[in-house]
Order: C-alpha cells, then sequence, then structure tokens
C-alpha cells in the first residue's frame, strides 16, 4: 500500500526522487567518511602504542595451556589458530548440549505447568519465576560453587565400578581402540547419514502407511550393528580404559570437568525456563476443540498431547525457540566465568598476550555471526517442514 | 516418568489464570478441593507425595543453613572475628551483609555522599512506578523521563548546587546496575525507533541496507563481544588526548545493543498496524513524518508493549555482564565484597543478597508485563 | 512541520552529544605536562585494579586500602599536599596499559610486573620498585609434599588474563612434569575451588597465597606454600614515557617513604623530627635546601607524605597480612629497599 502513495506522488517524483538520491548519496558519504576518520585514527593510536596489527600472530606458538579441548593441544608448539579452533568447538560442544537438555527439560517443564496437579503446576511457575528473573551470570557462579561442594577424588562417589563423581568432575571409562582408529566412528556417521536420508525419503515419497511406522528399531540396528561390524571385519580390538585413582587424581578413562559442567547446568536450566514458557503458549495457542475432540475420540491425554495437540503447538513453538537457540548460542560466551575455555576466553587470553584487541573481537563476531547464520538457517528450514500446508 | 499422563494435562491450571476450563459444578470445600487438585488419579498422588517431600526436604536444609544456624553479626571484621563463621556448625554468615550491604549497594561512591545514589535508586523506582500509569502515557511520560534521568545524573555526579563531584569512576553497586539498564533502554529508544523506520523504508534502499547490517550483526554477537569493544577498542577510535570514561564506554555498547533488538521489535509492531491506517493518514494529508509520529507509532508500540516490557527484563539482567570487563556493577561489588581476607569464601551470602535484588525488580517487571498482556489482549 | 520534526531530532541528538561530552574529560597530552595538570585539576587520577587484596580493595566503606592504594596517595600528597585528593580508576588487567597510554591515568600502582618489553615496546616507565614478589604454588600439608617438582600430574588452579598460566607452562616443561589446568577468571573462584579440593594445587604471587592463608585462620595452618619461586615479579609504578619529570616525581615519592622508614621517621613522631639538628633530616624534611623545588614540588612535600601516609613500614603493616618482610624490608634491616641519598 506505500507504494500506492508513490504513485500519488507522481507529479513530484522527480523532485523527490532526487532529494531522495542526493540524501542518500551524503549518508554514504557520511558513513565512508566517519570510517575512514575511524580507521585513521585506530592506525595511528596503533602505531603510537607500538601494537602490531594483522593477523600473522595466529600463526605463532601460543604458550598458553588449554584446560578443555577435543583436539590435541600442547602449549608452545600449537599456534593461535589451533587455539582458536578448540575455542570454536568448545563454543559449539555447549552450546549444542545445552540447546538438547534446554529443550527437553523445557518442555517437560512447560507440560507439566499446565497439569491438573496444582501442586506440580504450582511448582513448575515457581521454578520458571525464579530463574528467568535472575541473571545467568550470577547462576552460573553459583551452580560451579555447588559442584565445587561434591566430595574430593579420594572420598568420590562410585556409582559403580569405573563411574566416579567428585568435586574433580565425572570421570567414566572409555574404549580405546587398540587399531584401526577411526573407522568405527566413520561408520557410525555414515549410518546416521544413511539414517537421515531414509527418514527424509519416507516423509517425502512413502506412502501413509509407510509415514506412521516407527523407523527407531531400524535406526538403532543401523547406527550399533553397522559400527560393531565394521569393527569386526577390520579387526579392529578395542581394550577398555578404566578410571583409578593414582596419585594426586584418577589416572585413565576420560572425564567432565565441572567446569562444563557446571556451565551445562547453568545455562541449561536457565534457557529451560524460557524454553518452558514457549511450549506453554504454543499448548495454549491450540484451539481448545481439538483437546475435546480427541478426548470424545477415546484418547487419553497423554496420547491427545503427542498425537494432537503438541504437533500443531509446534507451529507456534518453532519461531521464538529459534531465537531462545540463538540466545543459548550467545549466552554460552560466559563460559569465561566459570573457567571454561570458550572462544570468547581464549579471545580473552589471545588479547591480553598479543595486544591485538581489534583482531581478536574480529574474530569473535565473525565466528559468532556464522554460528548465528547455521542456526537460524538450520531452524527456519524445519519450521518450513513443520508449517501448516494449505491445500 | 512416573506420571507422564497427569502431567500431560489439558490446560486446566494456568498460572495467569487467562484460561479456565469449565468443569461440572462438583462438591465444595477444601477436602474436594484437594481431592480434585492434588489427588485426582494413583499418578497425581504419587507426584503430590514426591513433591512434597523433595520440598520440605529442600526447605528444612536451606531454613537450617539460612535461619536456624546462621549468624547475623560478629563484634567485629577482623579475620579472628570472621573465624566464628567458619566454624564447622556454622551456616550462613549475614554478618557478611550487615557489614557489607552499602559497599554492594553503592561501591566506591564516597561514604558521607551515599545518601546521593539512595535517592537515586528511590528516584528510578519512581519513575517505573510512574510510568505504569497509563493516563501519563505520551509526551507526558517523555518529559517525566527526560527530567527524572537528568536530576538522576546531576545527583549523581554533583559538581552543581554544592554538591561534592563526584567522578562516574567511583560510582557503583546498584544505581549503575540500574543506570545501566535504564539509561541503556531510554537512549536505545529514539535509536531502535529510527533504525526500525529505516529498516521499513522502501524508498531508501541505502538506510535500509544500512539499518539491516546494523541490527543483523549486533543480533548475531553476544553482548560480551560488544562490551570488550567499548572497553579495549573503543580507546583506540579516539584522537590522542581525549578520552571517555569506562562506564560511559560500557554504557554506549549497551545502548548500540540494545537498539539493535529494540528496534526488531518496533519494527515488528509497525508491520502489525493494519494498512488502512496508513492510507487513511495518507488520505488525510499528512506526511510521512506526522503520519508516523501521529498515527502509526502510537498504534505500533502499544501492540509491541508486553516484548518491549520483556526486552527491559532481560537488560536488566544482562547488565550484568559489566561485570566481566571491570565495572563495578551491583554483582561486581557483591564479588569484591567477599574479596577482604577477613571475608574470603562466604560468596553465597552475598550471590543470594543480590540474586534477591535482581529478582525484586525483574519479578515486578514480569508481573507488569503479563498485566499489560492481558489488558491488550481484553482491548482488542 | 517536517523540518520542525527533524529540527527536534537534531536538538535531541545535540543534547545528547552534549550530555555525553560531560563525561569527555580532555586529558594530559603526553607531554612533560602531567604535573601541571595534576594541578590544575587538584586531583591524582590513579589507576589500580581494585580487587586485589593487600594491594588495592575496597573496604566496608567504599575507601580503597592496600600498598597500591597507598603508593597513589603518597604521589598525591607530594604534589598536591593531600593524601585524600586521589581519584581511583578500577582497571582490569588487560586494560591497565591503554588507560596510561591514552592519558585516562596520571600514574599506575596495579600489581604491574616491571618487565623488558613494557619499558621497551609499550611506551611505558617503571619509576620505582615497591614490591618484590615472586609467583609460587600453594598446597594442602596433608599431601605430603615439600617441593615444587614433586607435583608431577597434579591438577593446578590459576587465573587468566596475567603471566601466571605461562609461568606455570613454562615450569612444568622446563621440569618434564604434566599438570591439569583450572584456568579462572577470579581470584574468588579460585580460593573457593582450591579449599574444595578441585584442584591439589594454588598458584599466584606469593603475596596473596599469604594474605589468603592467614585469612583461614586456624585452617590456614593446613596449607603449605612451596619453598619455589617461579619468577621473580618486581612491582612497580608505571607512568608514560616523555614525561622526566613526572618519573621522578613518582620515584622520589617512593624513595621517601623508604628513607623515613630507614630514618626512623613515622607518621606519629615527624613532627618532632622538626627540631632535629641532623643535617640529613633537616634537608629531608625540607628543613634546609631546595629539594622540593628541584622536583617542582614543596621544599616540604616529604614531610607531607610522611605525616598523611606513614613510611614504607607503617604502609606495609597496615595492608599486608600473613607475609614476611623478607626482601621487602629496608636494606639496613636486610632487605632491598634502598633510598638514594637525599641530597
Amino acid at each position: 500500500m506505500r507504494s500506492a502513495s508513490k504513485s500519488n506522488r507522481r507529479p513530484i517524483a522527480g523532485a523527490a526522487d532526487l532529494r531522495s538520491l542526493a540524501l542518500q548519496a551524503a549518508l554514504v558519504l557520511g558513513i565512508v567518511a566517519l570510517a575512514w576518520f575511524l580507521i585513521d585514527t585506530t592506525l595511528a593510536n596503533l602505531r603510537a602504542r607500538g601494537i602490531t596489527t594483522g593477523f600473522a600472530f595466529l600463526f605463532r606458538p601460543i604458550n598458553m595451556p588449554i584446560a578443555h579441548s577435543w583436539l590435541e593441544f600442547v602449549p608452545g608448539i600449537h599456534t593461535y589458530a589451533r587455539a582458536l579452533l578448540i575455542g570454536i568447538l568448545n563454543t559449539l560442544t555447549v552450546s549444542f548440549i545445552v540447546i538438547v537438555a534446554a529443550t527437553v527439560a523445557g518442555t517437560l517443564i512447560g507440560i507439566a505447568r499446565l497439569s491438573p496437579n496444582w501442586l506440580l503446576a504450582r511448582v513448575c511457575g515457581a521454578y520458571v519465576e525464579m530463574i528467568r528473573n535472575v541473571p545467568v551470570l550470577l547462576q552460573l557462579v553459583f551452580w560451579y560453587q555447588m559442584l565445587l561442594q561434591l566430595p574430593s577424588p579420594r572420598n568420590a562417589i562410585t556409582v559403580v565400578e569405573g563411574l566416579y563423581i567428585s568435586n574433580r568432575g565425572i570421570r567414566y571409562p572409555t574404549l580405546i581402540e587398540a587399531q584401526g582408529g577411526g573407522l568405527a566412528l566413520g561408520a557410525f556417521a555414515l549410518g546416521c547419514a544413511v539414517l537421515v536420508a531414509l527418514v527424509y525419503l519416507r516423509n517425502r515419497f512413502g506412502s501413509e502407511r509407510l509415514k506412521s511406522r516407527s523407523f527407531l528399531p531400524a535406526g538403532v540396528l543401523l547406527l550399533a550393528i553397522g559400527p560393531a561390524a565394521v569393527l569386526y571385519l577390520s579387526g579392529t580390538r578395542i581394550s577398555p580404559d578404566v578410571p583409578e585413582l593414582r596419585g594426586f587424581n584418577f589416572v585413565g578413562g576420560s572425564s567432565l570437568a565441572p567446569e562444563l559442567s557446571a556451565l551445562v547446568i547453568g545455562l541449561s536450566i536457565y534457557a529451560s525456563a524460557f524454553v518452558a514458557e514457549i511450549v506453554r503458549a504454543g499448548i495454549l495457542g491450540v484451539p481448545k476443540g481439538q483437546w475435546e475432540a480427541a478426548e470424545s475420540l477415546g484418547l487419553s491425554r497423554v496420547k491427545t498431547l503427542r498425537k494432537i495437540v503438541l504437533p500443531q503447538a509446534l507451529r507456534i513453538i518453532v519461531p521464538p525457540l529459534t531465537s531462545e537457540y540463538l540466545g543459548i548460542t550467545k549466552n554460552s560466551s560466559l563460559a569465561v566465568a566459570v573457567g571454561y575455555p570458550d572462544l570468547v576466553a581464549i579471545v580473552n587470553t589471545m588479547i591480553s598476550d598479543t595486544g591485538q584487541a581489534v583482531e581478536g573481537i574480529a574474530i569473535i563476531m565473525a565466528a559468532f555471526l556464522t554460528i548465528s547464520l547455521a542456526v537460524s538457517a538450520l531452524m527456519n528450514w524445519y519450521n518450513r517442514s513443520v508449517a501448516l500446508v494449505t491445500r | 516418568m512416573t506420571s507422564l499422563s497427569n502431567i500431560a494435562g489439558g490446560p486446566a491450571v494456568t498460572e495467569a489464570g487467562d484460561e479456565v476450563v469449565m468443569r461440572p459444578p462438583t462438591e465444595r470445600g477444601p477436602l474436594a478441593w484437594t481431592r480434585r487438585n492434588l489427588f485426582s488419579s494413583w499418578t497425581s498422588g504419587i507426584t503430590t507425595g514426591v513433591m512434597v517431600t523433595v520440598l520440605v526436604w529442600i526447605g528444612y536444609r536451606f531454613l537450617d543453613w539460612a535461619v536456624l544456624r546462621a549468624i547475623w553479626t560478629l563484634p567485629g571484621s577482623s579475620i579472628a572475628d570472621t573465624q566464628l563463621c567458619r566454624a564447622e556448625t556454622a551456616g550462613a554468615c549475614w554478618a557478611l551483609i550487615h557489614e557489607k550491604y552499602r559497599f554492594i549497594l553503592f561501591g566506591l561512591y564516597p561514604y558521607a555522599e551515599q545518601w546521593r545514589p539512595t535517592i537515586c535508586i528511590a528516584a528510578f523506582i519512581g519513575l517505573y512506578v510512574v510510568s505504569v500509569d497509563r493516563r501519563l502515557w505520551g509526551w507526558k511520560i517523555a518529559a517525566v523521563w527526560l527530567a527524572g534521568l537528568t536530576a538522576i545524573f546531576i545527583l549523581m555526579r554533583g559538581g552543581v548546587f554544592g554538591l561534592r563531584p563526584v567522578s562516574e569512576d567511583l560510582w557503583g553497586g546498584l544505581p549503575v546496575t540500574l543506570m545501566l539498564a535504564t539509561f541503556g533502554i531510554a537512549l536505545a529508544f529514539p535509536l531502535a525507533i529510527l533504525v526500525a523506520l529505516g529498516r521499513a523504508s522502501e524508498t531508501n534502499p541505502t538506510v535500509r541496507t544500512l539499518c539491516t547490517l546494523y541490527v543483523e550483526i549486533i543480533r548475531g554477537i553476544p553482548l560480551i563481544s560488544v562490551l570488550f569493544m567499548a572497553s579495549v577498542m573503543f580507546p583506540l577510535f579516539l584522537p590522542e588526548g581525549l578520552t571517555v570514561s569506562k562506564l560511559l564506554r560500557a554504557q554506549l555498547g549497551i545502548v548500540i545493543f540494545v537498539a539493535a533488538y529494540l528496534s526488531e521489535t518496533i519494527r515488528g509492531g509497525l508491520q502489525a498496524v493494519p494498512s488502512g491506517q496508513y492510507e487513511a493518514a495518507k488520505s488525510l494529508g499528512l506526511g510521512y513524518w506526522r503520519m508516523t509520529a501521529l498515527v502509526i507509532m502510537p498504534q505500533a508500540l502499544t501492540i509491541v508493549l508486553p516484548p518491549i516490557v520483556s526486552l527491559c527484563i532481560a537488560f536488566f539482567k544482562h547488565t550484568s555482564l559489566v561485570m566481566i570487563i571491570g565495572i563495578f556493577d551491583l554483582l561486581n561489588a557483591a564479588k569484591r565484597s567477599i574479596g577482604e581476607p577477613a571475608w574470603q569464601g562466604f560468596g553465597a551470602e552475598a550471590y543470594i543478597f543480590v540474586a534477591a535484588i535482581y529478582f525484586a525488580f525483574c519479578f515486578a517487571m514480569s508481573r507488569y508485563g503479563q498485566r499489560l498482556e492481558k489488558r491488550l489482549k481484553r482491548s482488542r | 512541520m517536517k523540518h520542525s520534526t527533524l529540527l527536534g531530532i537534531c536538538t535531541l541528538a545535540a543534547s545528547m552529544l552534549a550530555a555525553s561530552s560531560a563525561f569527555a574529560q580532555d586529558a594530559s597530552p603526553a607531554s612533560s605536562r602531567t604535573l601541571e595538570t595534576v594541578k590544575s585539576r587538584g586531583t591524582l587520577i590513579c589507576g589500580v585494579i581494585g580487587t586485589s587484596p593487600g594491594f588495592s580493595l575496597p573496604d566496608s566503606q567504599g575507601v580503597m586500602r592496600g600498598i597500591d592504594a597507598d603508593q597513589c596517595r603518597a604521589v598525591a600528597a607530594a604534589t598536591l599536599g593531600d593524601a585524600e585528593k586521589v581519584q581511583w580508576v578500577l582497571l582490569a588487567p588487560q586494560q591497565r596499559f591503554t588507560a596510561l597510554q591514552s592519558g585516562e591515568v596520571d600514574v599506575l600502582f596495579a600489581n604491574v610486573t616491571w618487565t623488558m618489553t613494557r619499558e621497551s615496546q609499550l611506551g611505558l616507565q617503571f619509576p620505582s620498585i615497591y614490591y618484590y614478589d615472586g609467583q609460587a604454588f600453594m598446597v594442602k600439608k596433608a599431601l605430603g609434599v615439600n617441593s615444587a617438582l614433586e607435583l608431577d600430574g597434579a591438577s593446578i588452579c590459576m587465573l587468566t588474563g596475567g603471566t601466571s598460566e605461562l609461568t606455570v607452562q613454562e615450569y612444568f616443561s622446563a621440569n618434564n612434569m604434566t599438570y591439569t589446568p583450572v584456568v579462572l577468571s577470579e581470584g574468588e573462584e579460585a580460593r573457593a575451588a582450591f579449599l574444595a579440593d578441585r584442584c591439589d594445587v594454588y598458584t599466584i604471587d606469593s603475596s596473596s597465597l599469604a594474605g589468603f592463608k592467614a585469612s583461614q585462620g586456624e585452617a590456614g595452618e593446613d596449607f603449605v606454600i612451596l619453598p619455589e619461586r617461579m619468577t621473580a615479579e618486581p612491582l612497580g609504578g608505571v607512568v608514560r614515557k616523555g614525561d622526566e619529570r613526572w618519573f621522578d616525581i613518582v620515584r622520589w615519592t617512593h624513595y621517601t617513604l623508604v628513607n623515613a622508614e630507614i630514618l626512623g621517621i613515622e607518621s606519629g613522631n615527624v613532627e618532632s623530627f622538626m627540631d632535629s639538628e641532623d643535617p640529613r633530616i633537616r634537608r629531608f624534611l625540607g628543613m634546609e635546601g631546595e629539594l622540593g623545588a628541584t622536583l617542582g614540588l614543596s621544599n616540604d612535600f616529604s614531610k607531607t607524605v610522611i605525616s598523611q601516609v606513614g613510611n614504607f613500614g607503617e604502609v606495609w603493616a597496615r595492608n599486608v597480612v600473613g607475609v614476611d618482610r623478607g626482601y621487602n624490608n629496608v636494606w639496613t634491616k636486610g632487605g632491598l629497599q634502598y633510598a638514594p641519598p637525599f641530597r
């Protein structure tokens, strides 16, 4: 309708266009001038303070220890670039775990808030209010303090032999591949890919009967038997690596550090309160008639919820959930407060080491923009797939 | 998973009470209520039992620590005195709060002048309360805010009317948190409106592109990176010899950050205004700015008030991130209060104290937001 | 009308600018005018960490306490005649040099270790060493460890942002040992983690370790600070290069504190020295000669500093908990603190 207004103004359109053009030109000029001024001053300041510029430092070795990493990292040998990569992986790890945990917990709490059991609904309501109204940074610090209260390694809680919980983290046994490393992992990844493709094909082309059948057993088969078969055929043998208390600490196995746990628990609990509200609003947004219709068909409450209400609520839920997921990704940058080496924490050390703040912040911004765009794209794709198809 | 059937109820009880499923009139009285709402089925009964047990256990443990075994005051504040709080039998050491509450609330602000930030806190709360009154909405409220914020700024900074000047490097505690949040939203508002209009502009692609870029970039990065930028990168932008205090730099970073989110919310409101309103305004012969100011914007802002309140809550909490760049806000002051050797290790007490303050402000805002939403729904 | 709205927006923008310029202060240029700026401003802007017990940390009333803080007070007393005319600027470790370089602060007393590159590359200068420190390890007695060389395999709590991470790394790789780092951003978290046995070892400057140990009262008896010092950390005041006079003032203010302790002059008894016959004391306190004037200060600046802040020993006793003075004693008592002659 605003394009209609253009045609109303047709008689003086030439002048208006000219003015708008001049305005835009002036704006662009202004922005360029401002940018030039800022860059010029910044460069002058950097020169005056003897701070080097450029990304050459990325390929210098760094002598900083990193507490948690998926890749091998030897201080003094590996470079800043590798440290940054580890930081990005750690950020992604935390974001992923928190997104899954918060979605599951949030959905349950959101549903429980609508429970006919008065006490349950009230307790969940209080939980949501309490969590939502306290800064997440404060909660992270709180959870870290809580996890530190666990017993020390010498008095660790033994869940079963080989699985220990202490304030040094959860120590669990792992499997070591004696040879043929990576084959099983590859087979697992392949299985996942095949599974996703099959589900997609079924949803796209399968008959109604096929669509209603669960893929779960076939999926488990693919994911478990595939790698096992590959392992057996390739002659790989695995041996367990069970942790035991030796010297200062547990040795062997693998562990989940309390810094990571505190971050994951804190962020998940914080996000779950918001997810719960989104889910609740989504369920309330489904017309009451749907409940009544399902009830008259003789469906139980659980069935009604799973088969009738939640699928419809999803359409309302997905858009706000997307921005919540983006929020989780960004909140993971608070890791620095509990000593988990995410991207921001590593860049922070890098800045104080090299003094190259501009480059460091540019790296953070680029990484987070990429992650945000990827999450948005993924969620938009999902949103389209659950959207109401109007025929 | 014990009681999924019980969890998965219909929309029977809702916190806000905005949806009530009609039930046939049954027996009344507390016993019947209990049976209906707590023991309607055996799963419901088990749930109730488990919850009561857990609540009682947690409640008792907390009460025991926070009240029964708590230490409220100490004879002094030396290391020897605080050993009382470190005894095995000691619970919460509220003596820390007794000793440090003024430091946590006001930070480094000169002790003798602390009546000034106290008044400022009251003024902030006053501003919030006044804003709830719908009769004042419009230019009046803008005037009240402008006057209020100016007065707060002058009172904090001093240097006029015989007030001792206090550099903003010494401001701290709750006033700083309130200030970062309130000035953040208030200063972001005009910017956000302009950006929202710019992004909706159809005649000016340059402005639209710039506004879109700004909003999308800011929304894609964490606040902490904006704060880093404000604290370490911003000084490099300024010519030699010109410095801007750290608090102002952080404030600027927060304004830039908030404005991006706010402008998206406002843009949503602009889109929700029916197109008939635009056409009607044009047919009255109103130009773009008058149409926007008199017809479109008031409607758009009314529609998006509830999400704006949510934004306020979110940013009120987010101001606590300035701790990471070393500004003495409420959370940082609490942290520093346990820095002295005598008081090291009483983190829980300090954190609970400030958590309660944050909660009070956010909860009030959230309740107000819910009320607003309900009223808005009714008026439609 | 359109124009008036635009005008309104412009006015708003202008008033916001005006408000913000109230914050922006024209700082002193990095020339030899720091003293003039300080005098005309009437306050000394001193950069401190503000979160470091014993060095600079606000007390319950928001008053800055610690050795760093008292060094600032001493400079304010020397230049302005009033130790209370200090304006504190709190700086996180990664911000402190930028703040000094950009002129946001006049002088920095912020736990800064004197290193070569900080002088050769950052355009900074260290007029004085007011604290000889060194990074050390603390463990619990129950571990039965007596030397840092027995720490192979330990998990170590340390702080990020300074050099302590790098120091630990260098020490362990030089001695062919491994460790698990627990890198935290705040002292509060690191101390809590050590107390809770999250890590076997806590490492930071020995002064902070000693303060922490003392704070724990009887429980602190269970902690041992291992004898090895991995680094020498001479902590100094910092000024910008290019203002030699200002450098001299900060340097000789520190020597004033040290000299007063050597001569036995304290804040309480300084008046009784005013009728002293000793020419050293008469020169030092400004009753004879023009020593202060050569720095651009009043001749009795030493007396002002001592009466308002005290001597170095008093500053130490007031602020440092549980640390043996050792190297930090004056040279007449076997330490490294030495004052060149005031003549």
